[in-house]
């Protein structure tokens, strides 16, 4: 098992480092490298953020202190669901703060952590522009609009019945 | 035959009236674009090209594209776009409402070779989105905007700070750059005038206060987007210590029709110390939502009612929210309040970059206040105390007063708090922070009281101040309550009061805002 995560972040590891070269050594670089990384693995892992700092002659810590400035990066891998709860204000005014509570309650974490079963993650976001929808939830690319707290219970009682489901037919499959 | 006379007028009068009545019923049923007052009471400058397919430039030119960076490359000196710019009383659209042909002038008269024009497409408000539709829908706009700004400055690279959150904006924007690249539009020797002008795509990455011009440049330059003090102005020292020109989204979408129309026609439209027109983002509790422009001096009670068509039925209209977390809220009072920087600002609001959301009574203003204290805090780079830590003490105080633990004094230190970070803190996030709570404070202090003072939300929005109990002579017995809660924590049977049982209740607030009858408490 050890072995299977070292070799992945073996694998991650050399597939930066071969995008690496098509950005110059500025300064300047830094945020587009974290992006282009975070875009391909969905995190940045601490062999990565070291890479990046030797890449450009710059401290470690000063990579970290920039990249933990920016909302936008993650230092854990996302869980197979990423969940979006829109605070922007028309979902506040429409009870958005109300819908984080009860995902918070149902996955059992807080916003920006992942299920330990690496199922769901889960942050906030402001405004995705589609107010008139209000409260507003993206689960991976779909929107979900006017939601209320039973609607939680059924997004993620639809991914369990899905998983059972596949698990089901694994087995079957197996088994048969 | 007088009778068959008669009978004929008759007819004839009938046949008259139902013609007269069909054609009243054609005219409801296709009423013409102006009639409609979502339409009627509109003008589009900003948003004259919607529709337009934003991926081919050719629609873009067959609308007057790109004739007005011809003419500032060809036809005109830098001064003269400078004169015309202040002409037109254009004032950013960002915020703060700076004159451009101001900042212009000034980023001309800087000393230097290289000078650069930064597009601010960071659009932070957390409820606004005109300039995504903007990006979206006519990103050669802010192109042309970018190039004629170009000129008037000396400029020769330009940078569109996009945030990352707008992917279908940053796609759009590209493809614009390499059309308007291969057609001689951007890059060297535009039009043959001998004139270079190169643009970028940045990136942001999530961070409210980038938005902020010291910051932005900063974040370009690969670091921590925290703001400087300023001076220098980034007109003078600006990204890589060069002159720089930063402008907003709808600010420069508005420059191609100034330089092609000339400044004095967008000089007649809008108010005396305000020219031109506004787009607002129209959210919340209002029939029509979405995007709407009007001229300057507009009065929010058009806005809302006669184009946003008012607030649903069995709801009442509360207050309006401008400006978002640096803005503030105007009450009924003043809904009459004319849409120009000075008024807004003079009701304790800001025009801001054009969030505008609409209240109803079930809207608690101290859970606002604790709302956009939130975000600033979450927000606040950390680089200066008064922000740093006052944003965090404020938060702390509308906290406990949502959580029903307000303390006699508390408004004081809210504002006593509020006064100091105003002051002292370095840039514009913390400077306008304390805003929205000021702003609550003066049209609602009476709902601060009763939190602090009778433990009660009137709006019913604080879960830590309601009981979740059923007032059984309310209680209209629908059972609606009963099917929407999730976690089966209420009974009821048909003709029976519903019952909550509070070991169950998870206090999520559904039965309450769904009760037909105000019933739970
Ligand atoms: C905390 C903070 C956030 C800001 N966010 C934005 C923004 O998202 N978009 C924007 O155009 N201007 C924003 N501004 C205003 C800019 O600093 C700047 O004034 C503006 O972009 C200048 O352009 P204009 O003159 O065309 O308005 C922000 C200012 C502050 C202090
Ligand atoms: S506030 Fe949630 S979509 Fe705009």
């Amino acid at each position: 098992m050890d072995t299977d995560i070292v070799a992945e972040d073996q694998a991650i590891l050399d597939d930066i480092a071969l995008r690496l070269s098509d950005f110059g050594r500025e300064r300047g670089n830094l945020i587009p490298i974290l992006q282009m990384i975070q875009q391909r693995h969905a995190y940045l892992s601490p062999g990565s953020i070291k890479m990046v700092a030797e890449y450009l002659e710059i401290p470690t810590c000063e990579v970290y202190g920039v990249a933990t400035f920016y909302n936008q990066f993650r230092f854990h891998p996302p869980g197979k669901h990423h969940i979006k709860v829109c605070l922007g204000t028309a979902c506040h005014v429409k009870g958005g703060d109300i819908i984080l509570e009860n995902f918070e309650r149902k996955l059992g974490i807080k916003d920006g952590e992942t299920t330990p079963d690496k199922e769901f993650s889960m942050e906030r976001v402001a405004c995705v522009g589609c107010c008139a929808l209000a409260p507003v939830v993206v689960v991976d690319e779909d929107v979900n609009g006017h939601v209320a707290p039973s609607k939680v219970e059924g997004i993620v009682l639809g991914f369990q019945i899905e998983k059972e489901r596949q698990e089901r037919e694994k087995q079957e499959n197996e088994s048969g | 035959m007088s009778e068959n006379n008669s009978k004929a007028e008759e007819i004839v009068e009938e046949k008259a009236e139902e013609e007269e009545q069909e054609k009243k019923k054609e005219e409801k049923v296709i009423p013409y674009l102006e009639d409609v007052p979502f339409f009627g009471l509109q003008k589009l400058i900003v948003l004259k090209n919607k529709g337009i397919d934003p991926e081919l430039i050719d629609e873009y030119i067959a609308k007057d594209g790109y004739q007005a960076a011809a003419k500032a490359l060809l036809e005109m000196t830098p001064e003269e776009i400078i004169a015309e710019m202040k002409t037109s009383g254009l004032r950013g659209r960002g915020g703060a409402g700076f004159p451009t042909g101001l900042k212009w002038e000034f980023a001309n008269k800087s000393e230097g070779d290289i000078k650069y024009v930064l597009c601010n497409a960071d659009e932070g408000d957390p409820g606004a989105f005109m300039d995504r539709s903007v990006l979206e829908a006519d990103p050669h706009a802010i192109l042309e905007g970018m190039i004629i700004a170009a000129k008037a400055v000396g400029a020769h690279q330009g940078y569109i700070y996009c945030r990352a959150e707008y992917p279908l904006a940053i796609k759009r924007l590209n493809i614009a750059i390499s059309q308007a690249t291969e057609y001689g539009l951007l890059g060297n020797d535009i039009f043959g005038s001998g004139f270079d002008f190169h643009l970028e795509i940045y990136q942001g990455a999530g961070a409210f206060v980038c938005g902020e011009e010291t910051a932005l440049m900063h974040s370009i330059e690969g670091k921590r987007g925290m703001p400087r003090p300023r001076p220098p102005f980034p007109a003078h020292q600006g990204l890589w210590k060069k002159p720089t020109v930063l402008n907003n989204v709808e600010t420069y979408a508005n420059v191609p029709q100034i330089i092609f129309n000339g400044g004095k026609w967008y000089a007649g439209i809008g108010t005396e110390t305000s020219k031109g027109t506004k787009v607002f983002a129209l959210t919340g509790t209002v029939k029509n939502i979405g995007l709407v422009e009007v001229p300057m001096g507009t009065s929010l009670r058009t806005i809302i009612f006669d184009i946003g068509g008012g607030v649903p039925k069995k709801k009442k209209f509360k207050a309006v929210q401008l400006g978002g977390p640096s803005g503030g809220c105007v009450s009924e009072e003043f809904i009459d309040t004319p849409v120009d920087y000075e008024s807004i600002a003079k009701v304790g609001a800001i025009m801001g970059s054009g969030g505008m959301i609409v209240m109803d009574n079930q809207t608690c203003m101290v859970d606002m206040a604790r709302f956009f204290m939130d975000f600033v805090q979450d927000e606040s780079c950390g680089k200066c105390t008064p922000c740093r830590e006052g944003t965090r003490h404020m938060l702390q105080i509308l906290e406990k007063i949502t959580r029903g633990e307000g303390e006699p004094g508390d408004i004081d230190t809210l504002e006593e708090l509020s006064e100091v970070i105003k002051d002292a803190a370095l840039c514009g996030l913390g400077q306008t922070g304390p805003n929205p709570v000021l702003s609550t404070l003066q049209y609602f202090r009476d709902e601060y009281e009763a939190h602090i003072f009778e433990k009660r939300c009137p709006a019913k929005r604080c879960p830590a101040l309601l009981e979740f109990e059923v007032d059984e002579e309310k209680c209209i017995k629908c059972g609606i309550c009963f099917k929407r809660c999730p976690t089966e924590a209420i009974t009821w049977e048909k003709k029976q009061p519903a019952k909550i049982d509070k070991d169950k209740c998870i206090k999520c607030m559904t039965c309450i805002t769904n009760c037909p009858s105000d019933a739970i408490f």
